[in-house]
């Protein structure tokens, strides 16, 4: 029990290493293995051959068998390690009879190719060789998929998406944040309780009339479906709104004084000063955007239109799943993210606790 | 807007300076933007000499209500209509009315714990699903993301690192996770590796029941939980420290203050996370839907696969039915967020 208390404090006193931190720091320890391990093995995973892929037990790193060009072979020869007469030599092999791998000292390769003479080819059990391997990584997982299929097509797809759907998130909301929270007029209050009202609403429980409207307005199978529907988010007009309501209105009296517009006045002084809650509501946004997965799925359904995510999911649900390509695709997918939280972790963060923002 | 001081010394303008571009970059959108904004007020500022500077307030609101309008409270107000018809034409007005034919469809049932008995029996094996593991996800999620958030909160090193470790996968999209997961959960994969390197017989994870269960309940978790750790960890930060002090005066044991002074503290923080997480746990989707697919059989069917097979993925769609069950779904989910609310205003109140 002593040992689990001082977990349960706030802070705990002394800096002396007690038991209490080395249990800290083991939990942490597993933390970051069973969080960081299995996004580790994946991309470790992607730059491994379709061969190696099904090898098991599973090596850690990426390998490939060294090979050797030899006179007379049309093909790269793969070479063995093998123990001759007590005598350990490395050695290429031409071909396999059932369980005798015939070889060769590609040092001394045969007169003939197509006729080695028995001193020439070694007759070795396929048990006693042991392949020469050198790391590598299979960078055609990466290249290929995206030649043969459509990859290129998606990621062009989710970035057009992401782009557009964040821009017009940002605008109309911050519009519509700048009306609520600078201007008194009749039916605000109702407009802001019926946003309230919806910002638990999620799309899973509207598709069928969602998927109506799209279809009457002539948006199904369009990236327009999938970018219109989410722009008018409540989270992002409540986080605005509520963002804007510091900035002071006597800010906004002295530029009307000066003379300026009602719009100047939104795109020059209170949309550079929200510019905080702006950012995170763009962050919010992109990660939604990029992941976004069953809206898409249903308003898409030509595979030239597809995102990254409806794609990949596509590519998995093949019978034969060639885990080769979907891995390399799996980390060509999670990479944007990745590298938007590696910069912007603290901001994220920081973000979430304030705001609440569902992730 | 100048970038360059007039000051710069002379050979430092001969040279482009890496932070040269990131000013070009900038000044290139800054002056896009102001022409935009410009271009617009040439036909903004009329409508404003129209309707007067006040009534303004309804242009700004007017493109959010025009989609927020058309995509989420029209659909709103139809899928009650809709959820009363039935057919196979899409187009409301190409359909029958049948009143409360479909929930009566869905709610005949000889005995609602049992699937079996009732009509449609997806339904109900998709709701018992989705409880089973709304209750496991969301508790252990809840307890989980406590510990950490504590453990989080001591003096401990890099502790920005291991916020940050927590928190990763949160931004993983769903597709991804199901992926990592099916490729480590797979017959020749890492776990099965391990398993028969400690000598155990390989499981095939995902074509048994209760494994499929259990996994797709610890992926969410995995999946989700940083997102809780990091809004309890914020409601502990705003635990004053004096508190504590005073606790240990008074000669408070360490569990007491945990007890006593932590646990009410964070309660109604402790309350807003329970709830969200309900919230989410109860559309649980497309991690499920790629890691498993539902299976094996009908083990990790849930609500919203049942509504998107039934309304979409099937080959004859019954979209009366699918929207009656996204009813009952929103009716579960607007109870939820009632509490929340509730919550929320008590704690504003506080």
């Amino acid at each position: 029990m002593s040992t689990l208390r001082n977990f349960l404090i706030r802070k705990r006193g002394g800096s002396r290493i007690d038991i209490t931190d080395a249990l800290t720091y083991l939990y942490l320890a597993v933390g970051t293995l069973v969080m960081f391990g299995p996004v580790l093995w994946v991309v470790l995973s992607s730059f491994k051959t379709q061969a190696q892929l099904v090898e098991f037990p599973p090596r850690l790193l990426p390998y490939a068998q060294e090979t050797i060009v030899v006179d007379g072979y049309d093909e790269p020869l793969p070479l063995y390690r093998v123990v001759v007469d007590g005598e350990e030599r490395v050695l290429a092999q031409i071909r396999r009879v059932g369980i005798e791998a015939h070889m060769i000292d590609p040092e001394n390769p045969p007169a003939d190719p197509a006729r080695p003479t028995d001193a020439e080819r070694i007759r070795v059990n396929i048990n006693d060789r042991e392949p020469i391997e050198r790391l590598s990584l299979a960078l055609e997982n990466y290249t290929e998929p995206l030649e043969k299929f459509r990859f290129a097509t998606y990621l062009k797809n989710s970035v057009i998406v992401t782009t557009v759907a964040t821009i017009i998130t940002l605008v109309i909301n911050s519009m519509a944040a700048f009306a609520l929270s600078k201007y008194r007029f009749a039916g605000r209050d109702a407009v802001f309780v019926l946003i309230i009202a919806t910002l638990m609403i999620p799309i899973s429980v509207i598709l069928v009339p969602v998927f109506l409207v799209i279809t009457q307005l002539n948006m199904n199978n369009t990236l327009w479906g999938v970018i219109i529907p989410g722009a008018a988010t409540p989270t992002g007009v409540f986080l605005l709104r509520q963002y804007m309501l510091t900035i002071p209105d006597e800010l906004l009296e002295s530029a009307r004084i000066d003379g300026a517009s009602e719009w100047r006045i939104y795109w020059q002084i209170v949309l550079p000063l929200a510019r905080p809650a702006l950012a995170v509501l763009a962050i919010f946004s992109v990660m939604w955007r990029w992941n976004d997965f069953l809206w898409p799925l249903i308003v898409l359904s030509r595979s030239e239109l597809f995102t990254l995510q409806v794609g990949l999911n596509a590519f998995q649900g093949e019978l034969q799943i060639q885990w080769h390509y979907v891995l390399a695709m799996t980390v060509l997918t999670l990479l944007p993210i990745t590298a938007v939280f590696a910069f912007l972790q603290r901001f994220i963060t920081t973000g979430i606790a304030t705001t609440g923002l569902k992730g | 807007m100048s970038h360059t001081p007039r000051s710069a010394p002379i050979a430092k303008r001969a040279q482009l300076q890496p932070g040269d571009l990131g000013h070009l970059v900038k000044s290139v959108f800054l002056g896009a933007y102001n022409a935009l904004m410009v271009g617009l007020e040439l036909v903004i500022n009329p409508l404003q000499r129209l309707v007067g500077a006040r009534r303004m307030a309804y242009f700004f609101l007017l493109p959010n209500m025009i989609i927020f309008g058309v995509f989420v409270l029209f659909p709103m107000l139809l899928n009650f209509y809709y959820s009363g018809t039935t057919g196979t034409r899409l187009m409301p007005q190409d359909r029958t009315w049948a009143g409360l034919a479909n929930y009566e469809h869905l709610f005949r049932c000889g005995n609602f714990s049992q699937p079996n008995t009732c009509v449609e029996d997806m339904f109900w094996r998709a709701a018992h699903n989705t409880v089973v593991f709304v209750m496991f996800q969301v508790g252990g999620m809840v307890l989980l993301a406590l510990v950490t958030a504590v453990i989080l909160n001591r003096e401990i090193v890099a502790r920005g690192f291991f916020r940050s470790v927590y928190f990763y996968p949160v931004l993983l999209s769903p597709v991804v996770v199901g992926l990592i997961w099916k490729w480590i959960l797979q017959r020749f994969g890492l776990l099965n590796a391990v398993l028969t390197g400690l000598g155990g017989e390989p499981i095939q994870f995902l074509l048994d029941r209760d494994w499929a269960t259990f996994w797709v309940i610890l992926v969410s978790i995995w999946a989700q939980m940083g997102f809780y750790t990091l809004i309890l960890l914020a409601g502990l930060q705003s635990i004053p420290a004096v508190l504590y002090e005073a606790g240990e005066i008074d000669g408070a044991n360490v569990w007491q203050r945990f007890r006593f002074i932590t646990l009410p503290l964070l309660m109604p923080t402790l309350f807003v996370v329970l709830v969200l997480a309900l919230i989410r746990a109860v559309q649980v989707f497309d991690q499920v839907f790629v890691l498993t697919g539902g299976g094996p059989g009908t083990a990790t069917k849930y609500m919203v696969q049942y509504i998107y097979e039934t309304g979409f993925a099937n080959q004859i769609p019954r979209r009366g039915l699918a929207s009656a069950a996204s009813v009952l779904l929103g009716m579960v989910l607007l109870v939820f967020t009632l509490v929340q609310l509730w919550l929320g205003r008590k704690s504003e109140a506080a």
